[in-house]
Formats: structure tokens, C-alpha cells, sequence
């Protein structure tokens, strides 16, 4: 599925947070958006997924929504958003509840969701009794139930500790090589940027302009290797320094409102 | 560094002497030489006549039980007997034909036992499971029954002021089957219609004030009007209004509980997080769906709030408003006519009996909210 945006701007109130946003985004691509807290990131997912009604602009999804997809735009959230008292299976199963499947069918989704997460062992435990890097892979799971055709993933790793975000990073980077969803990205943090996307948008301090799109020339399986750190560490730079400029201006105006 | 590396004397001090059972044994040894009661004006010692001294015997016995035990709790459980004995005393010399009412041997005994139940309870009540959560309560409310059993008839305090337990216990016998008319009509018939009437209303206007903001912003201060309004003035309104039977006093209820019902569920429906929400509205759910499978679970905790406190609200509703009127059966009606005549045993039993709904409904709701809340972060493992 592609994502196209143009002259998205979106105001709370008298708050503008998004200014003259144009974006595309190919199918199966995988763009990482960072910028300073407040700049708008979760505004741009909610308006991309059709939960938030923008001020003005457009915004366009097109392309073929694969077999089986019940959902073609699905989050999946920095909190994990499980309902408390709900079992691994259940939170699962919750968005599949309106849909007319067979039980077999149902009972397949939850499975698989289960199976790739590595969750079977735990599909009866409550959210309140697994770590944080469980929860969160339940959402995943939740996710990847309806099949969708493009992912929008809000700060979703910045709730774990470092090295929970390594393990989800690369189960991340599994499930987008089996499978090319198209996903819109929103993270703090240049590693997982560096590491998973395509391609990088850096937004402006409020309200939220593009700095910058910056390509990722090194396909993501070979980021590893040893020939591609020269290149990386030239983006991660370019990177650092667009963020870091934002960030001080952004702080330099908290500091005088 | 732990104060016992640091102070080796007061260590030795401690391990040396208990001193909670110092300072039961001095009352103890004091009470030994003070009379237990008196027969006929003459005191009576602990050597008397009496069985008191084989009292005596088993409680020290069961004390030094305590203190060889191999382990702590069996040492409580040997020092709850010797509790129980020490309590026993009273009731012998009773049937004795004492006076205790100047024994003050008798009644520094007693302090004794009760500094060492102190003792047991503490024990008790460290023990994890069953123990703590049903036998503590259990032996508090126990002793309490006992105390006053004892303390009523050794100071002989009329019945027509105090009655002890067994007396009011003795009358809810002799009284059963007017009693549960009583409860027949006032819990059975008035207090459950007019709960679930208006709790059932406070939660369905909630359900609708949190569609239409107007209604909420309107109704929300009348709730504090509301729980200003005193039972015993709508009571005869509502008497007035709907005649003597169980319709007034449903009406009084509904008064009382519509509110508390009403501001807990729309607390209780602001509940959801917003990313909750969120995850709802990209699921493509609508009102309804969302209501029912992320808010009302929500608002659990909120609900069961507010049925909890209306439950004492509905039974102090009905019993007050059968004060003005109603058919001649009720247990409010019962408090108001035994009272006048001064025949108070039968409303001690009707208190008893108010009491024990009481806190049953309150409980049954508890074990409910239990049962479905043990999700809820306030629902620790207990
Ligand atoms: N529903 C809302 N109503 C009013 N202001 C909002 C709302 N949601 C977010 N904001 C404000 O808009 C700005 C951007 O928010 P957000 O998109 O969450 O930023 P980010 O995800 O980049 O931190 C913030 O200043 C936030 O306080
Ligand atoms: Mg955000």
C-alpha cells in the first residue's frame, strides 16, 4: 500500500502542529520520522490511520489490499494499549471479534500471531504478569492478526530498556523480511532508524515541517556488515546534527514560554 | 552495620527475657492477691471455693506450652487456648453466684488475657492465607461479643440499656418468625426494588449523561444537592406520595442511590486511557462496541464503588423511612413500635439483624468485585 500526503497541515485549537507536510510513501517502504517531543509525530501517525481528521491537506492511501486483510492500517503503540484484563490470546483475538470468520479461521490468526511472537507458553497469562518486551510483542501479535497492509508504529520500542529494544529490533527486522507491509515509523531513537527504515524524515521542532529525507543506501539486511559502517555513520551524523539543532531550539523555547 | 553486631548487651537483654510476657505476667501476678468477686457482701480470693485456681493452672500451662513451642505459631495457637480459658473464668464464677462487679482480681486477670490475645493476634495476623484474612477478623470479632458479654453482666448493667449478646441472641430466637417478616418485607421486597431501581437508574442516565455533555454538566451539581437532602425529610414526602407500602420507601431509595450511582459510572466511563481508546477508533469500532468491550470493563472498579456504598445507603433508606409509615411489619417499623413499648431485646435483635444484612450485601459485592477485578492493579494479592 502507498501513503501520499501533501500540504498536510493540522492545527489543535489555535496549536499548529503540522505545517505543509508532503510525504510519499512507496509500497513496502519503511520510513522512520524523528524529530523533537510535542513536534506533531503522533499527530501525523493519527491523521495517516484515520483516527484524527486533519485542519487541511490531503491524504491518500491506494494500492492493493492484500488477501485476508482485515484491517489494512493498523497502530501499534508506545503503551502497548493491551486491555488489562484481557489474556494474551483474548487481547489477541479482540480485534478479530466484529469480523465473520469461521472459528477455525479465528483460532489460526491468534495461533500464528502467537507462534511468531514466540507467546504460545504464555496465551492465558494476564498483561500485568509479563515484562514489558512481552507486552509489547503481544501487540505485535494483536497486530499482525488482521493482516494488515501498511504498519504504523508510534515510539514502539521506547518503553523498553536497551536490551529489550535490541531483541524487538530484530524481530522487527524478521517480520519485514518475510513480509514487505509498508510502515510509517515515529521513533526518538537513531539507532532504530539507522537500523530499520529505508529512508528518514526529521521534523522540525512545533510546528512540524520536514528538515530533511534522508535515504538509507544499504539495504537493511546488510547494515551489519562491515562495508556499510562508512555510509551509516555518515547518515547517522547528517542525522545527529538535524535533531540536535531542533531539539536545543525546541528547548531554548520552552525555556522562554 | 545492624544494631546487633553494634550492641551485643542489648541483643543478650532481649534474648534473654520476652518482654511481652513480662508484661503480661505482672498484671497477672498483681490480680493473684486482690479478691475475684464477692457472695452474699463477703469477698471471694482466688482460693475461695472456687474452681478459679485449675483456671489458673491451665493458663499457665498453656503459656509455657507457648513459649516451648517449636514454632511460633504453634505457640500462639497454645496461647489463644490459654486466652479462652482466662475468659471462661468469669462465666464459672457467674454460675457460681459471684458478684464480680468489685473483683478486681478477676477483671486484672482479664487485662492480662487480653495483652496476651494482643500477643497471639500479632503472631496471627503475619501468617500469610486463610489464617490472616478469616481467622484474625474472626477471633477480633469474637472477643469483642465476649468482652461485652462479660463486662454487661459482671457490672450488671440493666438490660434495658445494654444488653449482652446472648440475651439479644436468646431474643432473636424467641423472635424468628417475626423477624424474618421483618426482613421479608424491608430487604427482601422494599430495599432490593428500590436498589436495583435506582442504581439501575443512576447507571443507565450515566450511560446517556456521558453521551450528551448538557446532561452531565447539569445533573453533576445537582448530585451534591442530592446527597445534601436528609433521609427523614423526604421520607414522609415520598410516604405521602406513593402510600405505606414498599412503592415510598423505593422511592426514598432511589433518592438516596441515584446520584452515588450516577457520579461513580461516569467517572468510572472517563476511565479508558486514551490510547485505549485509541486502539478501538483504529479497529474501526463504534459507540457501542467500545462501550461495551474497553469502557464499562473500565469502569469495573468505579461501578462496584458505587454499588458498595449504596447498599448501607438502600438499607438505612428503607429501615428510616419506615419510621412514617408503612404496613405493620417492616424492621423499621419494628425499631419504632418495640422502642415505645420498651421492649428493646426485640430491637437489639432488629439490629442485629440490620447489621448482619448490612454487612453482607456489602461483602457479597466485595467477593464480586473480587472475582471480576482481579485484573485491576488496585487488586493486589492479599
Ligand atoms: N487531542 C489534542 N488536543 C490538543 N492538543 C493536542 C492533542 N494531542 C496532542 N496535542 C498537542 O499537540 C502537540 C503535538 O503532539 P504529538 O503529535 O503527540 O507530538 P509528538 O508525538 O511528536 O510528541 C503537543 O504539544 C500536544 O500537547
Ligand atoms: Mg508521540
Amino acid at each position: 500500500m502507498r501513503l501520499l500526503v501533501s500540504d498536510l497541515t493540522h492545527r489543535y485549537d489555535d496549536l499548529t502542529v503540522l505545517d505543509g507536510i508532503d510525504l510519499t510513501l512507496a509500497e513496502g517502504e519503511i520510513l522512520a520520522v524523528i524529530g523533537p517531543s510535542g513536534c506533531g509525530k503522533s499527530t501525523l501517525l493519527g491523521i495517516a490511520g484515520g483516527i484524527v481528521a486533519p485542519t487541511s491537506g490531503s491524504i491518500r492511501v491506494e494500492g492493493e489490499v492484500p488477501d485476508g486483510c482485515l484491517n489494512p492500517i493498523t497502530f501499534i503503540f508506545q503503551d502497548f494499549a493491551l486491555l488489562p484484563w484481557r489474556t494474551v490470546e483474548d487481547n489477541i483475538a479482540l480485534v478479530l471479534e466484529h469480523h465473520k470468520l469461521s472459528a477455525a479461521e479465528r483460532r489460526e490468526r491468534v495461533d500464528s500471531g502467537l507462534r511468531r511472537m514466540g507467546l504460545s507458553e504464555f496465551r492465558n497469562a494476564l498483561p500485568k504478569q509479563l515484562s514489558g518486551g512481552m507486552r509489547q510483542r503481544v501487540g505485535i501479535a494483536r497486530a499482525l492478526a488482521v493482516r494488515p497492509a501498511m504498519l504504523l508504529l508510534d515510539e514502539p520500542l521506547s518503553a523498553l530498556d536497551a536490551q529489550t529494544r535490541e531483541l524487538l529490533m530484530d524481530d522487527f527486522l524478521e517480520l519485514w523480511r518475510r513480509e514487505k507491509t509498508t510502515a510509517l515509523y515515529v521513533t526518538h531513537n537513531l539507532d532504530e532508524a539507522l537500523r530499520l527504515a529505508d529512508r528518514v524524515c526529521v521534523l522540525s521542532r512545533r510546528p512540524g515541517r520536514i528538515r530533511e529525507l534522508v535515504t538509507i543506501e544499504v539495504p537493511r539486511e546488510r547494515r551489519q556488515e562491515p562495508s556499510a559502517q562508512a555510509h551509516l555513520a555518515e547518515v547517522r551524523g547528517r542525522l545527529w546534527h538535524l535533531m540536535k539543532a531542533e531539539a536545543q531550539m525546541a528547548d531554548r523555547e520552552i525555556a522562554r514560554a | 552495620m545492624s544494631e546487633a553486631a553494634t550492641n551485643p548487651y542489648r541483643t543478650s537483654l532481649r534474648s534473654a527475657a520476652d518482654w511481652g510476657l513480662v508484661a503480661v505476667a505482672l498484671p497477672a501476678l498483681v490480680a493473684l492477691v486482690l479478691p475475684l468477686g464477692s457472695l452474699n457482701g463477703a469477698p471471694v480470693g482466688w482460693l475461695g471455693g472456687t474452681m478459679a485456681p485449675l483456671f489458673l493452672i491451665g493458663v499457665v500451662l498453656a503459656v509455657i506450652a507457648g513459649r516451648s513451642a517449636p514454632k511460633r505459631v504453634w505457640g500462639a495457637w497454645a496461647e489463644l487456648a490459654g486466652v479462652a480459658l482466662a475468659w471462661l473464668l468469669p462465666f464459672h464464677l457467674l454460675k457460681e453466684g459471684l458478684d464480680l462487679s468489685a473483683g478486681w482480681g478477676l477483671w486484672l486477670f482479664l487485662v492480662a488475657a487480653t495483652l496476651l490475645l494482643w500477643r497471639v493476634m500479632g503472631v496471627l495476623a503475619g501468617v500469610p492465607g486463610g489464617i490472616r484474612s478469616v481467622v484474625v477478623p474472626g477471633l477480633f470479632g469474637l472477643g469483642l461479643l465476649v468482652g461485652w458479654e462479660v463486662l454487661v453482666r459482671g457490672f450488671q448493667v440493666p438490660a434495658i440499656l445494654l444488653p449482652p449478646p446472648s440475651r439479644i441472641a436468646a431474643a432473636l430466637a424467641a423472635n424468628a418468625p417475626v423477624l424474618w417478616d421483618d426482613f421479608r418485607q424491608t430487604v427482601l421486597t422494599s430495599v432490593l426494588r428500590g436498589y436495583v431501581m435506582g442504581c439501575g437508574a443512576g447507571f443507565l442516565v450515566a450511560i446517556l449523561a456521558d453521551r450528551v455533555p448538557f446532561l452531565a454538566r447539569g445533573l453533576l451539581p445537582l448530585g451534591n444537592l442530592a446527597s445534601a437532602i436528609p433521609v427523614v425529610g423526604i421520607a414522609p414526602i415520598m410516604v405521602m406520595w406513593f402510600g405505606f407500602d414498599w412503592q415510598s420507601k423505593a422511592a426514598v431509595i432511589v433518592v438516596m442511590t441515584f446520584f452515588p450511582m450516577l457520579i461513580n459510572t461516569l467517572a468510572g466511563l472517563g476511565n479508558s486511557e486514551r490510547i485505549q481508546l485509541d486502539l478501538m477508533r483504529s479497529y474501526a469500532a463504534g459507540y457501542g462496541r467500545t462501550l461495551v468491550k474497553l469502557r464499562l470493563p473500565n469502569a469495573l472498579p468505579f461501578l462496584f464503588n458505587g454499588l458498595k456504598i449504596n447498599s448501607t445507603l438502600a438499607l438505612i433508606g428503607a429501615i428510616v423511612a419506615e419510621f412514617f409509615g408503612t404496613p405493620v411489619v417492616g424492621m423499621g417499623f419494628r425499631i419504632s413500635t418495640e422502642v415505645a413499648r420498651m421492649n428493646l431485646d426485640i430491637v437489639w435483635a432488629t439490629i442485629a439483624v440490620a447489621a448482619l444484612t448490612g454487612s453482607g450485601l456489602y461483602g457479597a459485592l466485595a467477593l464480586l468485585e473480587r472475582a471480576t477485578t482481579a485484573w485491576h492493579p488496585s487488586m493486589r494479592r492479599r
